[in-house]
């Protein structure tokens, strides 16, 4: 879903507008998304470093601070200051501080469920598209309910049964992101797996094994990073949703969804709560749906439907 | 399939019987219960007792309500229904004009700004861009309600919250089929006959790329489901999600098991209409 159609680049540059030209050129050159990811990753292996405030002790003498910029709040009387540049929530927490922090559990959390979600979806994939008969048929049917039942509401459910923990969390994400690896390294085999040079080995008596860990895992390596980059972006997404319905990262870990939820109830009054941590999340995702499209673009243009 | 893990993850919650009954029971009446529903029995007739029950609609009673859960998700439906229309009316309004003009006018400031549009709709949280409009339209500007469904306009923000990311979605894939349709053969023929732009646009084009929008519902219908749960408690909109977050925060299986088996029905039957509504409007794809 999170697919970019993008367009063969044929129109001249004389009928664009500058902002579209510039547009283009950050397109090809994808600077500014870059930026971004380099220092959601800096902020979230140096959290304890660059945080300037603790993310779970507030200080309640400086509950409800205004962003620095900010003369004076309407419901705390207090004036922003550069102490808390985004301000404070109602417990005197540093909203800049839980964002660095946020960063970094969102940034675990993504990564070991890209990595096992690919190396898991890729193994399996392979040897339903490798070996076919019944192997094929369990995983495709298997595949199908991951992407048949509504996977927000199972999360729900499950976490009704065994009560919210980053164990889950990670778990429940890893279980719904497998299956759009498998899906696409079984075609990619399927194509592979009659190709000349592998039908050629295969002559020549090379063992399955062999086959797979020289042929089959280098032809679809481009694919699965393809895949992984594209759906990192839609992962940060999921988690934090997740953390906003209560169900995530329990609190009070400063998970970037949960703190928009705490700003919910504040939105009359503190806007800078629920805007600050909602930004971040924006961004990050954006960035890597950027980068996605950029690797697909550069590794497997064929991939454009996805 | 999808029966048997909620059946699983009701039975791995505990017993039953715990969420009922207090510490003051004695051991024949925790007994008499387990008799009385059927928990003496081993898991595999217990599952099939509960199947029965699921067919014929029955789950039991709401925790929380003491009435059927069934009743409790059937007043619910309407809400929801009634957003998701309202949700695909504004993606539908907005994707596919501004995917139209972003494809004809392409790399002006109009193509532009449609995709910035698709871009916030793409990569914003939902439940983010809903409190971001409550701020702007209710807190700031006091044009709307910030939440409730008392009044007929109580919908028109968590409409276009929900129906952002469609919107988003369906734009891109508008003007991805018309660009690629305004390439083609047949239009370069008609440009050269000398047919006006206007009648290639509506005549050729569009009539060629409206199909997307419908090979779309399919997908729309999962996000669909994600965001309903997200937008109805951003909005207090009374409907399945919120139910849904409601019964998970008050330990009301029953409940979210009726929602759980509800929604993928509606799901495969949804997707199945889709279909059928495609082959009849597309006769190609039938013969494949």
């Amino acid at each position: 879903m999170e697919s970019t159609v993008q367009t063969p680049t044929v129109s001249s540059d004389e009928t664009m507008g500058r902002a579209a030209r510039y547009c283009r050129f950050f397109r090809r050159n994808p600077i500014l998304p870059m930026i971004i990811v380099v220092l959601i990753l800096i902020s979230a292996i140096f959290a304890p470093w660059l945080a300037p405030h603790d993310p779970l002790i507030g200080n309640l003498r400086d509950q409800d601070r205004p962003p620095a910029w900010q003369a004076t709040s309407p419901i705390s009387g207090k004036e922003g200051i550069t102490k808390y540049l985004l301000g404070t929530d109602p417990l005197g927490r540093d909203i800049l501080s839980r964002i660095i922090w946020g960063a970094r559990f969102s940034m675990i959390i993504a990564g070991i469920v890209i990595i096992t979600g690919a190396v898991g979806g890729t193994i399996l994939g392979m040897v339903a598209g490798y070996f076919g008969g019944i192997w094929d048929e369990a995983l495709m049917r298997l595949v199908d309910l991951t992407l048949g039942v509504p996977f927000i509401l199972v999360a729900l459910a499950t976490v009704v049964v065994f009560g919210s923990s980053i164990t889950l969390v990670i778990s429940l994400l890893i279980l719904f992101s497998w299956s759009g690896f498998a899906r696409q390294v079984r075609a990619e085999t399927l194509r592979l797996r009659t190709a000349d040079y592998v039908l050629q080995s295969l002559i020549a008596g090379a063992s399955s094994l062999w086959i797979i860990r020289k042929h089959l895992v280098p032809g679809v390596t481009n694919t699965v990073m393809v895949i992984a980059s594209l759906n990192i972006g839609q992962l940060i997404l999921t988690e934090a949703t997740l953390s906003f319905l209560g169900v995530g990262i329990p609190k009070p870990n400063p998970a970037w969804g949960s703190m928009v939820a705490d700003g919910r109830a504040y939105i009359n009054t503190s806007y800078w709560i629920a805007l600050f941590p909602g930004i971040a999340i924006f961004l990050v995702s954006f960035a890597f749906n950027f980068l996605g499209d950029w690797i697909r673009d550069r590794l497997d243009p064929k991939l454009r439907q996805l | 399939m999808a029966s048997v893990l909620v059946f699983a993850l009701s039975r791995a919650s505990g017993d039953p019987r715990n969420l009922f009954l207090s510490e003051y029971t004695t051991a024949e009446q925790w007994e008499q219960w387990g008799k009385d529903y059927g928990l003496d029995k081993p898991y595999p007739i217990q599952y099939l007792t509960w199947l029965k029950g699921a067919v014929l609609m029955d789950f039991g009673k709401s925790v929380k309500e003491q009435i059927p859960a069934t009743t409790v998700v059937r007043r619910k439906i309407l809400p929801t229904l009634q957003l998701a229309i309202g949700a695909y009316a504004f993606a539908i309004a907005v994707g596919v004009p501004l995917g139209i003009l972003s494809a004809t006018k392409r790399g002006s400031n109009i193509d532009l700004i449609a995709r910035s549009f698709a871009l916030i709709g793409q990569a914003s949280p939902g439940f983010w861009l809903g409190i971001m409009l409550i701020l702007l339209f209710s807190v700031q500007l006091g044009w709307l309600p910030a939440g409730g469904r008392e009044e007929g306009k109580s919908i028109i923000l968590p409409a276009i919250t929900l129906g952002w990311f469609a919107a988003a979605a369906l734009l891109r894939l508008t003007r991805s089929a018309m660009l690629e349709v305004l390439d083609s053969e047949y239009v370069k023929l008609a440009r050269a006959k000398g047919v006006p732009e206007t009648m290639i646009i509506w005549k050729h084009a569009f009539r060629n790329a409206i199909t997307v929008p419908l090979t779309f519902a399919g997908l729309f219908l999962t996000a669909l489901l994600t965001g309903a749960v997200v937008t109805e408690t951003v909005f207090a909109w009374p409907g399945l999600g919120r139910l849904a977050v409601q019964s998970v925060f008050g330990t009301d299986f029953p409940v979210m098991s009726a929602i759980v088996l509800f929604a993928t029905a509606g799901y495969l039957l949804m997707n199945l209409f889709v279909d059928i509504l495609y082959g009849i409007l597309d006769p190609r794809i039938r013969h494949s």
